[in-house]
């Protein structure tokens, strides 16, 4: 097996999927944030520049989920494949919410109407709400493993998916997109909304750093696989520590007016904490609950060597460009969301 | 019929992409028309072209979001119900597929936000530099996308690996497979439908708003692209066709076979223009042009085509259902030509504008490439059953094992339900917008329009 910079192209692609899913992570991250916490705005001015802060960028921003599933399916279809059938109803009421969403978005500003305006205010927050629960249920139950048979097929329930764990990870991630959302708009809003979030962000911090907590408490004490990981490199430790100085720090930052880096510190926190759980399950990316010889590894659920180097190419010349774009359009988009420039 | 959850998933898969067709298709054809409308504005510096742009810059971001959230349904799809045909094909589908996001996908929404807001935050050259690029995006799109389709028609450039459930097929040639028979022909006549449905779009807000009276200058100018484009677009489109149906004879005998009902492989085939086909007496009967196929196919009139009978029985697709999609996409196509070069000609005459009951057609002609794109795939996908990866996988073999009928009934009365609501809404927000209309002097939004005349000044002295 060929080797770069000392790791083979499966772990290359592992990165790569690892890199994506966080740029999805912290990109969508904090629109879903801002739908989770937009019907604490009780103004109609304010719900309408809470919307405008994302409006130009959103769609661009969930650009990054189709990037990851193609990612994905590309460098590792077993995983795909057995994940994506695994998870069948939770799927389909993401993409539900993500349809939901973007409809909301859409129709909100279209109509005067009282009713009309709750209504799709409340099924924007609904529906950002729920897909991020859906996406922390999925991430929950990969990190404690699944019933994975010798085929490499899923062989448990359908219910299974609800589990008290899944649901810790769920509302963390939550959490951890309120923070990231309310960061955001800190950055992008003032007068009165700008006000409130200088108490709500800070409520968000504290909400976040509780349920963190606990999550690192229960997969200490219950996921063996992640705690194994962490006694046979301690070092590794410094990976979680950081995460709670990059959060610790956000207050700070807050008090200090320094808003960009607030936000970007929040960024860092996901990508501390993807760090985290993929360096747990290295070198698996699906942990069967039932004997290790069924786990779904880099390897064994990979495209074969050749198209990981054509996918290699494709990234290598795609994601700068991505990210030059993605970069232009913030950069065009800086500042302060104003009153009169209200589009939604 | 036995409701299990292989007909189950395929109404599902159907439904959903037919639901997501009606949209990429408009937007590569609006793309091409909002770099000519706003190169005309780049040229000309006439505001009457930026409120004509603008226009159909709303529009087309309607349809991408749309576009946009049906899009990612289709691709989780493959991994929630064909999760055995994903693994199958990963190595060599979702190379395409990955490719398609990153260059494609990524570059037409990232730059779509400048397309909508960035009219008084980049100067003109890089909003028209950003439209040029959501265009391409949209066209890249589908170079993938078709792509990894055609490869499912016509697999080149694989090996297979593995036996029973562990079989995959593996590139081994990328450029073979991304070239593979049928990827140029299907992808120009994929592209050329798209334009077709971009322009008719076009023509129909139009002539309504000539019909009605309301920015009948705007309007004129609109249509007036748009009617040369759809012209030039339907006649090549006649060329990628039988281009098209050439491959097909050669690469997919069995579906060329069932496009026009011909079961005898000793027999010269006939063309038929419309008729009915039953596969079990073997008679195909309506109105035809004797040997017309032969003739297509081999320039003469005497040569056999290979017929129905010569392939297995559990080899042939439903062939009534492939022989009726096949010749209403093929009549509207027809249609499509007479009606854009009778615009045409009428535009040359000086006849146009005041011919009432043209300009009617016009306001209802786009649902002609609409229906003729959708019956078009439906004979291309039916037309490969039972193969979903023709000659290699059934169908029947490609499901999710794991999924059970009540999740597949569960997620399709779900779809059901949701793309209802957002056809209405699609209906509603599109009508809305065509209300409102241009932002011209004839009752337009003129708030806007005095935003737009300050900031053209510079541009326009320069």
């Amino acid at each position: 097996m060929e080797t770069y910079l000392g790791l083979d192209l499966n772990t290359w692609w592992f990165l790569v999927l690892g890199g994506v899913l966080t740029g999805y992570a912290v990109l969508d991250g904090f629109d879903l944030g801002v739908g989770a916490i937009h019907l604490f705005w009780h103004k109609e001015t304010s719900r309408r520049i809470a919307l405008n802060a994302i409006g130009p960028v959103w769609d661009g921003n969930e650009v990054w989920l189709v990037i990851a599933g193609g990612v994905m399916f590309a460098g590792f279809p077993v995983v795909y494949a057995t994940v994506f059938s695994a998870f069948y109803v939770p799927f389909m009421l993401f993409l539900t919410g993500i349809i939901f969403r973007a409809v909301a978005i859409e129709f909100r500003s279209k109509e005067p109407m009282m009713w009309w305006r709750w209504t799709w205010d409340i099924m924007f927050s609904v529906s950002s709400i729920v897909i991020t629960l859906l996406l922390g249920l999925v991430l929950g139950n990969l990190i404690q493993g699944m019933p994975i048979d010798k085929d490499l097929e899923y062989a448990g329930n359908w219910l299974d998916f609800l589990n008290p764990y899944a649901f810790l990870i769920a509302f963390t991630t939550l959490a951890l997109f309120m923070m990231h959302g309310s960061m955001f708009l800190l950055l992008k809003t003032e007068d009165r909304v700008f006000a409130r979030l200088t108490v709500l962000s800070k409520n968000m911090v504290i909400f976040f750093i509780i349920m963190f907590a606990m999550t690192t408490v229960t997969t200490l004490i219950y996921i063996p696989q992640m705690a194994e990981k962490f006694r046979l490199h301690p070092t590794l430790f410094i990976l979680p520590a950081l995460a709670i100085f990059s959060v610790a720090n956000i207050p700070r930052l807050i008090i200090k007016r320094r808003y960009l880096i607030a936000f970007l510190f929040s960024g860092v926190t996901i990508t501390l904490l993807i760090s985290l759980f993929a360096i747990g399950l290295f070198p698996n990316i699906v942990v069967s609950t039932l004997t290790p010889d069924n786990n779904i590894t880099i390897y064994n659920a990979a495209s074969t060597q050749l198209t990981l180097t054509n996918l290699m190419i494709v990234t290598l010349i795609g994601i700068p460009l991505v990210a030059t774009y993605t970069t232009f359009v913030f950069w065009t988009f800086k500042g302060k969301v104003k009153k009169d420039s209200l589009i939604y | 019929m036995n409701w299990n959850v292989e007909i189950l998933a395929r109404i599902q898969f159907a439904f959903t992409i037919a639901f997501h067709y009606i949209y990429p298709p408009l937007s590569i054809g609006l793309g091409i028309l909002l770099v000519i409308m706003e190169g005309a504005y780049m040229r000309t510096g006439n505001v009457m072209y930026k409120h004509m742009t603008q226009f159909w810059i709303r529009i087309f971001a309607l349809i991408f979001g749309i576009g946009v959230a049906t899009g990612i349904v289709m691709e989780f799809e493959f991994g929630t119900n064909w999760a055995t045909y994903s693994r199958y094909v990963g190595d060599v589908f979702g190379s395409a597929l990955a490719a398609e996001g990153i260059f494609a996908f990524a570059l037409e929404s990232g730059f779509l936000g400048i397309l909508l807001f960035g009219w008084d935050r980049v100067s003109p050259r890089v909003h028209y530099f950003s439209t040029i690029m959501v265009a391409l995006g949209s066209m890249f799109s589908a170079v993938w996308i078709v792509v990894a389709n055609s490869w499912q028609q016509t697999p080149a450039g694989y090996r297979i690996e593995g036996e029973g459930i562990k079989a995959r097929a593996v590139i081994t040639d990328f450029w073979e497979m991304v070239f593979n028979p049928s990827s140029v022909d299907r992808l120009s006549h994929t592209i050329v439908g798209a334009f077709l449905a971009g322009a008719f779009l076009v023509l129909s807000i139009n002539a309504y708003y000539i019909l009605k009276n309301r920015h009948v200058e705007t309007a004129k100018a609109s249509f007036r692209f748009a009617l040369f484009f759809a012209a030039f677009a339907s006649l090549l489109q006649l060329f990628t066709g039988h281009r098209s149906a050439d491959g097909v004879s050669k690469n997919q005998p069995a579906k060329l076979a069932a496009f026009e009902g011909h079961y005898d492989s000793l027999a010269v085939a006939d063309l038929y223009l419309f008729g009915w086909t039953n596969p079990k007496t073997q008679i195909t009967e309506g109105v035809k042009i004797p040997n017309g196929l032969t003739f297509l196919l081999h320039q003469d009139f005497t040569t056999p085509v290979r017929g129905l009978n010569s392939f297995p029985k559990d080899e042939i697709p439903p062939v009534n259902f492939v022989f009726q999609t096949y010749h209403l996409m093929v009549a509207i196509g027809m249609a499509l030509i007479g009606l854009s070069w009778l615009g045409v000609f009428l535009l040359w005459r000086k006849k146009l504008w005041n011919k009432k009951w043209l300009m009617l057609i016009f306001s209802w002609s786009v649902l002609l490439p609409q229906i003729g794109n959708q019956v078009g795939w439906y004979s291309a996908e039916v037309g490969r059953q039972p193969w979903v990866v023709y000659g290699l996988l059934r169908t029947s073999n490609a499901l999710s094992k794991v999924v059970t009928e009540n999740q597949v009934w569960f997620s399709l009365i779900l779809f059901t339900w949701v793309y209802t609501l957002l056809f209405v809404l699609f209906i509603y927000l599109l009508n809305k917008k065509v209300r409102h209309g241009y932002d011209d002097t004839e009752g337009g939004n003129h708030e806007e329009d005095e935003v737009g005349t300050k900031r053209d000044m510079p541009f326009l002295t320069k």
